[in-house]
């Protein structure tokens, strides 16, 4: 073997939550790698104080997404010749949290938001009840199943400039969570998640730029989500009696 | 510049929105006053009409036109993507709407010139 290696000029994010600035480093090139093998490799051969997060590695956990080249993507399912920009890469932590050290971001806030926007279980029986029949084809249960494959990534919310642009947005994955949350015929207080997700920080500040949905590495779609929650929200409005 | 995250049709559809929202928003006093000009100042406004036969404002008219196109198609691509529970056929409307709008505002063009 004396094919010349090859070299990919990686660009990463160093600091902390008040500083920082993007550090230079080759990585060799492999025939079939991920941007988690580049930052690995950069963590285990040349900056042992490289922070990172990842569990997986199989597109499951959602721990790994970061900002590459400007886009946030899940790192583990992401092949650097689908992404590579001439031979440069760039990564970065995701946009919209707050970032803690290096490539990890605080994701309190991101988490803290499902529950606000009540994407919780609100029982409606016991243990002691019969478990309620759902049939796989009803609507609601249509809806549910093209949301609930959520791996809670937080792509789509560094994806999303109403985030950026409002701090009190609760963001595509929450406002997800709580349409399927009110799309479940077990769920016992679907005017609780109405009035969550129709305040100040709910669905309605959605414009609707779509970069959610066409950014989420599991093919969903929340702006069609958070638009269901919209009409739900109107119906509501034009229903309410006195 | 658009940022990377942005370079998708959705986003351009939501931006054109914007834009020509705007356009128009700022043309529309122009236009309010230049119709008072019937009550107030007639002859004036006939000295203006005849000065909008000039093609450089036949070209104007155009990019109004277009304005109004765009504005109208994505109002009605943003209440059907909102109040319609459609799904994956979206970017198809994005498509149909930007279209269409470049279709109308073709055809006026041709018309004037």
């Amino acid at each position: 073997m004396s094919t010349k290696q090859e070299n990919i000029d990686v660009s990463v994010w160093r600091g902390d939550p008040h500083s920082g600035n993007y550090e230079n480093f080759k990585v060799p090139a492999h025939e079939s790698q991920t941007i988690l093998d580049v930052v690995s490799w950069i963590q285990q051969n040349q900056d042992a104080t490289l922070s990172y997060r990842y569990a997986c590695r199989v597109g499951m956990c959602g721990s790994c997404a970061m900002m590459v080249n400007g886009i946030p993507r899940w790192t583990c399912r992401t092949h650097v010749k689908k992404v590579l920009k001439g031979k440069k890469l760039e990564v970065a932590p995701l946009r919209n949290l707050p970032v803690i050290k290096d490539l990890v971001t605080d994701m309190d806030t991101f988490f803290d938001k499902w529950i606000s926007a009540e994407g919780l279980h609100h029982p409606s029986k016991t243990r002691l009840d019969p478990i309620e029949e759902i049939e796989p084809k009803s609507l609601g249960r249509v809806e549910i199943n093209a949301g609930i494959e959520c791996i809670n990534c937080s792509i789509c919310y560094a994806a999303c400039d109403t985030v950026t642009n409002n701090s009190d947005y609760l963001g595509p994955a929450a406002l997800q969570r709580a349409w399927t949350v009110y799309n479940d015929v077990k769920d016992a207080d679907k005017q609780t998640v109405l009035n969550a997700v129709s305040g100040d920080g709910g669905c309605l500040n959605c414009h609707s730029q779509g970069s959610c949905s066409v950014h989420c590495p599991n093919d969903l779609n929340p702006m069609n989500a958070i638009a269901g929650l919209k009409r739900a929200t109107a119906t509501s409005f034009f229903n309410r009696k006195g | 510049m658009i940022r990377p995250h942005r370079k998708h049709s959705l986003w351009l559809a939501y931006i054109l929105h914007r834009i020509s929202g705007f356009g128009l928003a700022v043309f529309l006093p122009f236009h309010f006053y230049l119709l008072s000009l019937v009550l107030t100042e007639p002859d004036r406004l006939d000295g203006f009409l005849s000065w909008t036969d000039t093609p450089i404002v036949k070209f104007a008219e155009f990019g109004l036109v277009f304005l109004l196109a765009v504005h109208f198609f994505g109002g009605l691509r943003l209440m059907a993507l909102e109040f319609l529970p459609w799904s994956i056929s979206q970017k198809t409307l994005v498509a149909l709407a930007i279209a269409s709008a470049f279709l109308i505002a073709t055809i006026f063009f041709l018309q004037v010139i």
